[in-house]
């Protein structure tokens, strides 16, 4: 699924490079539930956007799926994102004079999907979460689990093959926090590779394979060892 | 993304900030409203221009006394006053073929009073051929009778103002009112036909050509009106006009003759002109309108961040992200010329409503000169905006709430 080999990513900060990445090589598996841990400036974060194809790294290669990600144009890569990849984020990023629904329609509509088709996936996800009830809501007048579940609607409405989640949780209570956990682990119940960024070591102790990070580095990872 | 769902994304952006949408579309609704009422009013005062001297009567030429123009060649030895122009000269002209009529024209000004009420009046002297060289209408009675332009009846036609301050309710036909010293019958009353070239032709008393002579004691006319046989032989006239005057002042070419269509394809000029003018100028305003767009266009791209942020990561390309922009302010830059357009339209009926005589009209040009330099500004000024929009790093555009 995943093949990261000597990934650099170096940031200019005044005069100083600094690394945020350096010669990181990692594999995952289709299917694989994954989380990411490390104190602030670790890499994590950078780490999470050079697989979302948020980002560049500056050194390396790529693969997603069997193809190189690195040299894609930013139409191609677009492409991938809108195909392939969901994001979870943690301040949820939901457009506020939207509704839930059109929310989570948002990348449908991009595609270009037929508006009919459009609004039964969009019930359907919202059904499955929970939310039916709540689809006519702006995101104002959800509650914080509530938005974040319906931005996992949005990430997920495409069967987007990789799920990636920055701190999920962070800005959450403890008992919506557990729900949307399960609500990702169930994601990946259903076949979807899930990588989930976080500080928590709590949550990371519950995903099946993690990986520490330390000044750019992996300092320790649990799968290693079975190669994909 | 489709068409339809671009046009809602961009609705509901616009409306999410209802404040900031409606100050530029007001600031676009106010250019493109100029627009069109400031050449719709320059569009009215050539027709008005126009319209006054149509009024003046068809292929009409005036005959003024004294050259106004200036011609080259060495100043006269003598002093030289121009001669007056009198009835014969305008009988005279009559001999061209290229003439249909002539109406010799006296003015002067006299008290006209009838019992003790008295008004002072504009008195023209001249001849029945003017009834139908000026275009007249009678609201009453008849026009001086035709016959010897030398017999100086005792007749007269009043203007309609001039007849409902001397004979309020009453009818004016047959009686006698007093002009000057002399004592002349009413036998008709003019149309109010309005002001035409400065003189109103309500406040005026017609009397036979003689009888003005005899009652200024002068033989000079004010100016000779002709008509010509028609639109084609307005130069023959023209020329024939000068020959017979110069030969009958011996040789000297001491008149002016004005075309009437000379001076209205001038005005006609002039007026086209103002109108491009004043329309450029309320142009002016749509760019600033523009700028405006552009303006706000650029903060709001800073405040909607995130959400362009989150555009990219669900997997819109940055051309897109450009062309939703660019959407908006179209939509902006249409809408506002809509709204403009009917505040036009408002204008226009209050205008029409303030100066009913007025000839407001909108060319066809300036409403659709007006969107789509409306839609233009708008799309020109969105490119900025839409382009940083679009150039924005993902990352960082995430990680700003």
């Amino acid at each position: 699924m995943i093949r990261l080999e000597s990934i650099e990513r170096i940031f200019q900060v005044g005069d100083e490079r600094v690394f945020a990445l350096r010669q990181v090589d990692l594999a995952v598996r289709s299917g694989e539930y994954l989380s990411i841990m490390g104190p602030s400036g670790s890499g994590k974060s950078t780490m999470l956007n050079i697989l979302g194809l948020l980002d560049r790294p500056d050194k390396g290669v790529y693969q997603l799926d069997g193809r190189d990600a690195t040299h894609l144009t930013d139409r191609q890569q677009a492409e991938m994102r809108r195909h392939k990849i969901g994001f979870i984020f943690q301040f949820f990023h939901l457009i506020p004079r939207l509704t839930a629904a059109e929310n989570v329609e948002l990348p449908l509509t991009l595609a270009g999907v037929d508006p009919v088709a459009r609004k039964e996936c969009v019930a359907a996800a919202l059904a499955r979460l929970g939310l039916a009830e709540r689809a006519k809501h702006r995101p104002d007048q959800l509650s914080g689990g509530q938005r974040q579940r319906v931005a996992i609607a949005r990430a997920t409405i495409m069967r987007p093959a990789l799920v990636l989640a920055d701190e999920p949780t962070g800005n959450l209570d403890r008992a919506s926090g557990t729900e949307v956990i399960h609500t990702i682990e169930s994601l990946n119940a259903e076949g979807m590779t899930v990588v989930m960024v976080t500080h928590d070591p709590e949550l990371g102790r519950r995903a099946r394979r993690q990986v520490r990070m330390l000044d750019g580095r992996i300092v320790s990872d649990s799968g290693a060892g079975h190669e994909g | 993304m489709k068409a339809e769902d671009v046009i809602r994304f961009c609705g509901r952006s616009l409306a999410g900030y209802p404040l900031r949408t409606g100050l530029m579309l007001l600031a676009m609704a106010i250019g493109v409203a100029a627009v069109v009422l400031l050449t719709s009013l320059g569009e009215g005062a050539r027709r008005y221009v126009a319209g006054k001297f149509t009024s003046l009567g068809t292929h009409l030429l005036i005959v003024l006394p004294g050259r106004s123009e200036t011609v080259g060649g060495p100043p006269p030895l003598l002093g030289q006053t121009p001669r007056d122009l009198t009835v014969d000269d305008a009988l005279a002209l009559t001999r061209s073929s290229a003439v249909r009529r002539v109406a010799p024209l006296m003015l002067g000004s006299a008290p006209v009073s009838l019992e003790s009420r008295s008004r002072e009046a504009i008195i023209m002297g001249t001849t029945a051929d003017m009834f139908e060289v000026r275009n007249l209408e009678m609201a009453q009675g008849r026009f001086l009778p035709p016959g010897e332009v030398g017999r100086a009846e005792a007749v007269c036609v009043l203007g309609q103002k001039l007849r409902n301050e001397l004979f309020g309710n009453g009818s004016p036909l047959g009686a006698f009112v007093r002009i000057g010293q002399r004592r002349f019958r009413v036998i008709g009353v003019l149309t109010k036909k309005g002001e035409s070239l400065g003189t109103d032709l309500g406040e005026v008393a017609l009397i036979p050509v003689a009888s003005a002579s005899a009652l200024f004691n002068r033989a000079s006319l004010f100016r000779i009106l002709v008509q010509a046989q028609s639109r084609e032989a307005i130069p023959r006239a023209k020329k024939a006009i000068l020959q017979i005057i110069q030969e009958r002042h011996e040789g000297e070419e001491d008149v002016t003759v004005i075309t009437q269509d000379a001076l209205l394809a001038t005005f006609d000029r002039i007026f086209k002109a103002l109108t491009l003018a004043v329309g450029g100028i309320a142009a002016i305003s749509l760019a600033v309108a523009g700028i405006l767009i552009m303006n706000v266009m650029l903060i709001a791209v800073s405040q909607r961040t995130g959400e362009i942020g989150l555009l990219m990561a669900i997997g819109a390309p940055g051309k897109q992200i450009q062309r939703l922009f660019l959407s908006e302010a179209a939509m902006l830059s249409l809408v506002g010329a809509a709204v403009g357009l009917l505040l036009a339209l408002a204008g226009h009926w209050v205008l029409a409503r303030l100066f009913p005589e007025f000839p407001l009209s909108v060319p066809i040009w300036s409403p659709i000169t007006a969107v789509g330099v409306a839609l233009a500004t708008g799309l020109i000024f969105g490119v900025l905006p839409a382009r940083r929009a679009s150039r924005l790093d993902p990352v960082v555009a995430l990680s700003r709430r």
